[in-house]
């Protein structure tokens, strides 16, 4: 080719020229394990399904969402929300509101009458679940998503558990509840009450694999010294038949024996009945009792009164006495031998709850162990075939507990039935705020659900806490700084030295193009969210 | 501030792009068409901040221009790593004469454009620290004193990097250069030395100058668009960290500008006519220490022995930026 005078090459581009050769590491993206999704009992993927919700894509969100628990409106209201206690947004200003997001998209669903598809196939089989609560419940629809028939017995006349017999209206209003139940229900799962089961042994011929959901409902009982007319209630039949719309004479002074969240729920509960005071007595302090903090403060907050380090001692006619106790050394309350007399006119045990185990009939095949029934890490339990999960088996007691419980137990008895093994997840550690670059995160407080005053709170049931409006809620969505997973914000792409960063477009995220990255890791320091990470070549 | 910040959408304008974010308020470099006027192969270093800053000027002022953009480079880093004979890296009318003329060759640029009547094609002039405010100081004085219309991007890396890591007269106080060795009693480059350009720019009462950081790529967008929409000499410097001259990781080249920023070491600001006009505040102060103690060139102040003296020294020298430039935001 003919050239100019001096001129002996020809121009060419440095797109020839290949700086990848340079590198001894490379970025790669990842999917690392946010903290909100490592705390939640039910193990959401909460960053996934608030990435979604992010740009308005409500349904797509609420899907995500349930395919991992299917009572998004009942989580939002009753939720103590470990992923909020975990988010790493904490370290920076305030949690998400995780909670609130979640009560949005489930209440929001129930607005436009989402609905679940039944699965396209039948399995074939056949599983019992005993226990219309939260791991029942939850268990019968995830294997109900995977195809099989299921049966959920229950010997109460409406579904829901602890749900509806443990938590009372003005945290998880019926029509809530209700309308999530109905819609598992509307997959074809077939929930048969006012039906007990009198031995699960029976059962094992007509189904193919059993789920015990049984629950704890037999309150614990204590040694109370009590004259004639001492009117002792327990927290679990109160809270029964106020449900039941036969609500038991508490008199104007109660007082509440406990600290956990159902002595709280029954103070508030009597409070709304027309009592007068609700005084909760509990044997030690505040930061050791087993009720969440929040119900402690909303308890607080509409007026009960609770008595820290003391135990009840005597209790007759109207009158009742409570011993001071003190912490010893090792942080036992031990009696001090001061008292004080309360007015009374009835007293409410919530000490606690037991497993009802009558129901497995006279068998040495399932083991009980210190009242509660062990599994394995299948939640099988000693017989083969029967699975165990929820409050009857030894873990924490709560709502998002059991339907964690329900969803294992559905994968496992689905694996189990064709006999396959599953996958065990390898525990991954959590991103940590220090991973983050925070930098590049707006400050943003986060979003405060409206509260009802709590004057107008113990007048009747309504309930207390209210939603966020949909703005607001994609506000709160939108806090979430997404840990350890992408979120396309375009920094990696915008600050490649080498252009070595392709766009794919949108959902698509992005490409790292080996030819030229030379490997500065620029993209791994500017990355908000700790999703790149550099990785060396061999 | 030049820009208006965005609503709330996680990260608001901090971030380069967001997919929230409607494409009209988008930065151009989150533009997957984005010219990419320095394209890839070129032979910057890992992490060179040089690269990053013409990228981002040059692919900005080709929006600005529809692409109707002329550069003259000066002989420096961004020139040699781009055009290695045959090789070019750019993506834009390109041309190189000396080490100390750019302003001038931008200057005759433009005239001859404007004989042409062609001035819908805009010329920009670039160059390092060491071309514009050393060797080609003159030149673009006279570039200012005649209001040629050229936008004049000074890629400010604080030495003479190609040839070595020489100090110029953009080097910083107590900063290790080949030619500032941190030995005897006053180690590193002296005190009381050197120029900050922008503020001789001022002087000339030219029509618009900026300073800004690729730590800040909204506000350095702003800049160069709000500069094109402007005729006559207008003036850009930008801080552009130099992993190799300065001592540093090249994955923290970013964070370093953003010290450079948030210590008030390296104001932002832009002037019109002589006057300035705004300020980019703070947003997260820190001490100078977090900036220095992240660069080689400056590890003399922390070891052996700690130097508390000349790095207090350059602090009260950042409080000076603050006040004076107003960099914590209470105007
Ligand atoms: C007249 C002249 N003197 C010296 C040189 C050698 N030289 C080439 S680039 C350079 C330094 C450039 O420094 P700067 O302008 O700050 O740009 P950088 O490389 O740091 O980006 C020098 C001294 C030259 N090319 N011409
Ligand atoms: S910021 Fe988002 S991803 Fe991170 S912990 Fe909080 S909710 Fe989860
Ligand atoms: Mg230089």
């Amino acid at each position: 080719m003919e050239r100019p005078f001096a001129i002996t090459l020809g121009v060419g581009s440095s797109l020839a020229n290949h700086t990848g050769s340079w590198r001894v590491e490379h970025p790669e993206y990842l999917h690392r394990m946010p903290p909100c999704n490592k705390a939640c009992p039910a193990g959401e993927n909460i960053q996934n399904w608030l990435y979604i919700a992010e740009d308005g894509s409500y349904e797509a969100a609420w899907n995500e969402l349930i395919k991992e628990n299917p009572f998004p409106a009942v989580m939002g209201r009753v939720c103590y929300h470990p992923c909020q206690t975990a988010c790493n947004r904490g370290e920076l200003d305030e949690a998400v509101g995780i909670n609130s997001v979640e009560r949005f998209l489930g209440d929001y669903a129930i607005e436009h009458g989402w609905e679940i598809a039944p699965p396209t196939k039948e399995s074939g089989f056949k599983v019992l679940v005993i226990g219309a609560g939260p791991a029942g419940l939850s268990a019968a629809y995830h294997l109900r998503r995977a195809g099989h028939a299921v049966v959920i017995k229950d010997a109460t006349h409406a579904p829901g558990g602890m749900m509806r017999y443990g938590i009372p209206k003005y945290r998880l209003p019926r029509e809530i509840l209700d309308a999530e139940i109905a819609r598992i229900a509307k997959m074809g799962v077939q929930i048969q009450l006012n039906t007990r089961v009198d031995d699960v042994h029976d059962e094992l011929e007509a189904f193919d694999a059993v789920f015990l959901a049984i629950g704890a409902q037999l309150s614990k009982r204590a040694y109370i010294p009590a004259g004639e007319s001492a009117r002792i209630l327990d927290a679990i039949s109160v809270l029964h038949d106020v449900e039941n719309g036969t609500p038991p004479l508490l008199g104007r002074k109660v007082v509440v024996y406990g600290g956990g969240n159902t002595a709280m729920d029954v103070a508030r509960t009597a409070k709304r009945l027309g009592a007068e005071e609700a005084i909760v007595v509990y044997r030690r302090t505040r930061d050791k009792a087993p009720a969440n903090d929040l119900e402690v403060t909303e308890a607080l907050e509409e007026g009960i009164l609770i008595k820290w380090l003391s135990t009840v001692n005597h209790v007759d006619g109207g009158k009742l006495t409570v011993e001071k106790m003190q912490l010893d050394e090792s942080g036992f309350p031990q009696p001090t031998g001061e008292f004080e007399d309360l007015e009374a006119d009835s007293l409410i045990l919530a000490l606690g709850q037991e497993v009802d185990f009558s129901l497995l009939g006279n068998s040495a095949d399932l083991d009980v162990v210190n009242g509660t029934m062990p599994v394995d890490s299948t939640m099988m339990t000693t017989h083969p075939g029967i699975f165990a999960g929820g409050d009857m088996i030894p873990a924490e007691r709560t709502v998002t507990t059991s339907i964690g419980h329900g969803k294992k137990a559905a994968r496992n008895i689905d694996a189990w039935l064709q006999g396959k093994s599953i996958e065990v997840n390898l525990e991954k550690t959590p991103v940590t705020i220090n991973d983050l670059n925070t930098w590049y995160y707006t400050d943003a407080p986060h979003a405060v659900r409206e509260r009802l005053e709590a004057s107008r709170r113990v007048s009747d049931f309504s309930e207390v806490v209210k939603g966020l409006d949909e703005s607001t809620a994609l506000y709160e969505a939108r806090r979430c700084m997404s840990c350890g997973n992408c979120f396309e914000c375009d920094n990696c792409f915008g600050v490649c030295p080498d252009n070595a960063i392709k766009k794919l477009g949108p959902g698509l995220g992005y490409e790292i193009d080996l030819d030229y990255c030379k490997g500065c890791g620029i993209c791994v320091s500017e990355c908000p969210a700790s999703a790149i990470q550099m990785f060396p070549d061999n | 501030m030049t820009t208006t910040p965005l609503k709330f959408y996680q990260i608001g304008s901090f971030a380069v792009g967001n997919r929230l974010v409607t494409a009209d308020e988008r930065s151009t470099q989150s533009d997957a068409d984005r010219t990419n006027a320095l394209t890839s192969g070129h032979r910057a270093c890992q992490g060179c901040g040089e690269a990053l800053g013409a990228r981002y000027a040059l692919d900005t002022a080709m929006r600005a221009a529809k692409d109707q953009i002329i550069a003259v480079n000066a002989t420096g880093c961004l020139e040699v790593f781009s055009t290695p004979y045959p090789e070019s890296s750019w993506r834009i009318a390109w041309l190189h004469s000396l080490f100390g003329n750019a302003p001038a060759v931008a200057s005759g640029v433009a005239a001859a454009l404007k004989a042409k009547g062609r001035t819908d094609i805009r010329v920009v002039g670039q160059g390092g620290d060491g071309a514009t405010v050393d060797i080609g100081f003159g030149a673009l004085s006279g570039m200012f004193e005649r209001n040629d219309d050229v936008l004049y991007i000074c890629y400010d890396n604080e030495a003479y990097m190609n040839t070595g890591v020489q100090r110029s007269g953009a080097t910083p106080p107590a900063a290790r250069t080949a030619t500032t060795q941190a030995v005897g009693s006053a180690p590193g480059n002296v005190f009381g030395q050197g120029k900050f350009l922008p503020r001789i720019a001022m002087a000339h009462e030219i029509p618009y100058v900026a300073t800004a950081s690729i730590a800040d790529l909204r506000d350095l967008e702003a800049k160069v668009t709000k500069a094109m929409e402007y005729r006559g000499a207008r003036y850009i410097h930008i801080l552009v960290p130099c992993p190799l001259g300065w001592g540093s990781a090249s994955c923290d080249t970013i964070k370093i500008a953003r010290l450079a920023t948030q210590s008030g070491l390296f104001p932002l600001f832009e002037a019109v006519n002589g006057e300035m006009i705004t300020s980019t505040p703070i947003r997260k102060k820190v001490d100078v220490e977090e900036y220095l103690k992240l660069q080689g060139r400056y590890s003399h102040l922390f070891s052996p022995k700690r130097n508390d003296e000349v790095i207090n020294h350059l602090q009260r020298m950042a409080d000076k930026n603050i006040e004076r430039y107003n960099l914590m935001g209470d105007m």
